[in-house]
């Protein structure tokens, strides 16, 4: 309740003070100052289960540790982006304070999609998330690959939207007691009624448009590649972490009863989204547009939560979402600070920067899935609940394929950096200060300790 | 009258601004197309809402079914913040491309 609230609250406050505050570098600090003060007090909800607001809210939002985590994983991360990042983020254009603005409306939107209770809420939780990032998509106005990115953006996020609602408007049709409440839809253990079905489906193609699920997944590489760089990091990680979220805890809570009925369509879809992302990943010159493929291959291991739906799944998710949101974010702080978006443009970074190439090979190693390191961990936990779940056993192995294969353009990177010699200036005009080295450095070690230590993420959902 | 009906109309229109939106170039075009859907939805829930009122289980309930009626305004209140947005892109992009066609939007391919 607290993270919905007072990060409403702070967009507001963010906005207006565009408006008074002509200092170009006062709403950096306004921003991480607000970012703490949530934080904390979201902290303070989870430790002691109590909201600074009462308010009645009729059952719509649900609240428990689960997502309570999930929610404090979000805020962690994004305060870690913009330790990172916010410098860059002056940069994109002359209206800095709005882009935070807009970025705290995204954090209300993801904490209301995470802990939403009825189809409502994950409507407008979801198109609270979406709106705001249209326009920062869009927010380079001069250039036209992000006008492209925004317009193609918008249009599919509308697009995916009606879907969704067509959705809900058949599931409402379709439960007995007529209400929108996700527990309460009364689905028997027997075969779904038509109409239940349809929404089903409809539901689940829009969710895999939100969340670039292969095959609905075309505009997510042009839209990463032509929104400004410090966007791109934050809505390929943050954003697309909540979107699984509200799409796990839906068909959990929903749907649950009825998983073998829908559980191989997630099968195909899984498949579909490791082969696309990774393969194509593989064949990519540009390191912006590889992450993007790379996002909707990581997509392809989150999905197995979905597939599992067990305990497992749960505390797997939770890693997942830290996991790779931290290694991404990290990755992508070093990448914007670059002039050459090219694999050749790590060419010889370890010789002029050892710190920030070594921390930028711990974040790959990451994401490609290390033991000792974050990645690895939420790996094992996806592939642990996808054993556990007893059906369909060869998905594990296609899915072990395919991170293999992922090693590949991991790898080069690595490689770039280590192995060939620099062929053009690596940092022009933005060199990494000593700041951001050591906010780098701490990102990189919290990957390390939630390796070695996953349990100080998963014990917060037992306490 | 009877749901099928309703629901015939809605899915018609629904198929109409999917076609649209998949088929037309135009970008406002496509937008319309978009809003179509948002409200063949519409209709469907209040259809809906009736159907449901019209049970005897749900006449005891205090919301009386009429919560999609309610979802309907949200429906609206979202497809105008909606608008607002977008059609501020399309605008963006007039400006630097003097055309609203979709078709020149193929920069980001290569």
């Amino acid at each position: 309740m607290n993270a919905i609230i007072l990060s409403a609250i702070w967009g507001v406050v963010m906005m207006l003070g565009g408006v008074f505050i002509k200092n170009k570098l006062v709403p950096k600090y306004l921003a991480v100052t607000g970012l703490v003060v949530i934080f904390v007090a979201h902290l303070n909800e989870l430790i002691s289960k109590k909201s600074l607001f009462s308010i009645n809210v009729h059952n719509m939002i649900r609240i428990d540790n689960f997502n309570l985590t999930f929610i404090a994983i979000v805020l962690a991360c994004t305060l870690i982006y913009f330790l990172l990042s916010a410098s860059d983020i002056e940069k994109v254009g002359p209206h800095v304070s709005e882009y935070f603005a807009l970025i705290f409306f995204v954090l209300c939107g993801i904490s209301l999609a995470a802990t939403f209770n009825t189809l409502l809420l994950l409507f407008i939780g979801i198109e609270i998330i979406s709106i705001p990032l249209y326009i920062l998509t869009g927010s380079d106005k001069r250039n036209l690959k992000s006008n492209e990115a925004a317009l193609k953006y918008f249009l599919m996020g509308a697009f995916s939207t009606g879907i969704m609602l067509m959705g809900i408007a058949f599931i409402y049709g379709g439960t007995p007691n007529a209400s929108f409440f996700i527990d309460n839809l009364q689905l028997g253990l027997g075969k779904m009624p038509v109409m239940i079905a349809i929404g089903l489906v409809f539901l689940l193609i829009s969710l895999s448009f939100k969340v670039s699920a292969a095959p609905f997944h075309f505009w997510t590489p042009d839209v990463y590649d032509g929104a400004p760089t410090v966007f791109t990091s934050f809505m390929s990680t943050i954003v697309k972490v909540g979107g699984f979220f509200a799409f796990i805890r839906l068909f959990q809570n929903a749907f649950g009863l009825i998983h073998d009925q829908w559980q191989l369509l997630i099968v195909f879809i899984t498949i579909a989204t490791l082969l696309i992302g990774n393969i194509t990943a593989v064949f990519q010159q540009s390191v912006k547009r590889m992450l993007a493929y790379s996002s909707i291959a990581q997509a392809g291991f989150m999905l197995l939560a979905l597939f599992a739906l067990n305990d497992k799944a749960k505390e797997g998710i939770l890693l997942y979402a830290a996991a790779y949101s931290l290694a991404t974010i990290g990755f992508f702080a070093i990448l914007i600070k670059m002039e050459d978006y090219t694999i050749d443009g790590f060419n010889g970074l370890a010789k002029e920067q050892p710190m920030v190439a070594f921390a930028a090979t711990v974040f790959l190693l990451s994401l490609t899935g290390v033991p000792l390191t974050a990645g690895f961990q939420s790996k094992f936990f996806m592939l642990m609940a996808a054993v556990e779940n007893g059906k369909q056993f060869w998905i594990v192995i296609v899915a072990v394929l395919f991170a293999a294969i992922s090693a590949y353009y991991y790898f080069r990177i690595i490689q770039a950096m280590y192995f060939k010699e620099a062929t053009n200036v690596i940092f022009q005009s933005n060199k990494p200060s000593g700041f951001f080295k050591l906010i780098l450095l701490m990102t990189m070690f919290l990957i390390i300790i939630i390796g070695i230590y996953p349990e100080i993420i998963i014990g917060w959902m037992y306490r | 009258m009877d749901i099928q009906v309703y629901i015939a109309l809605s899915l018609t229109l629904f198929t109409i601004g999917i076609v649209g939106v998949l088929v037309r170039r135009n970008a406002i075009i496509i937008f319309m197309c978009v809003e179509l859907m948002l409200n063949a939805v519409n209709l469907l829930l209040v259809a809906f809402s009736k159907m449901h009122a019209a049970s005897p289980a749900v006449k005891a309930l205090p919301t009386y079914a009429s919560d999609a009626q309610i979802f309907v305004f949200f429906i609206m209140v979202v497809a105008a913040a909606e608008v607002s947005v977008g059609l501020a892109i399309i605008v963006m992009m007039y400006r630097n491309i003097h055309s609203v066609d979709v078709n020149f939007l193929n920069r980001l391919k290569n």
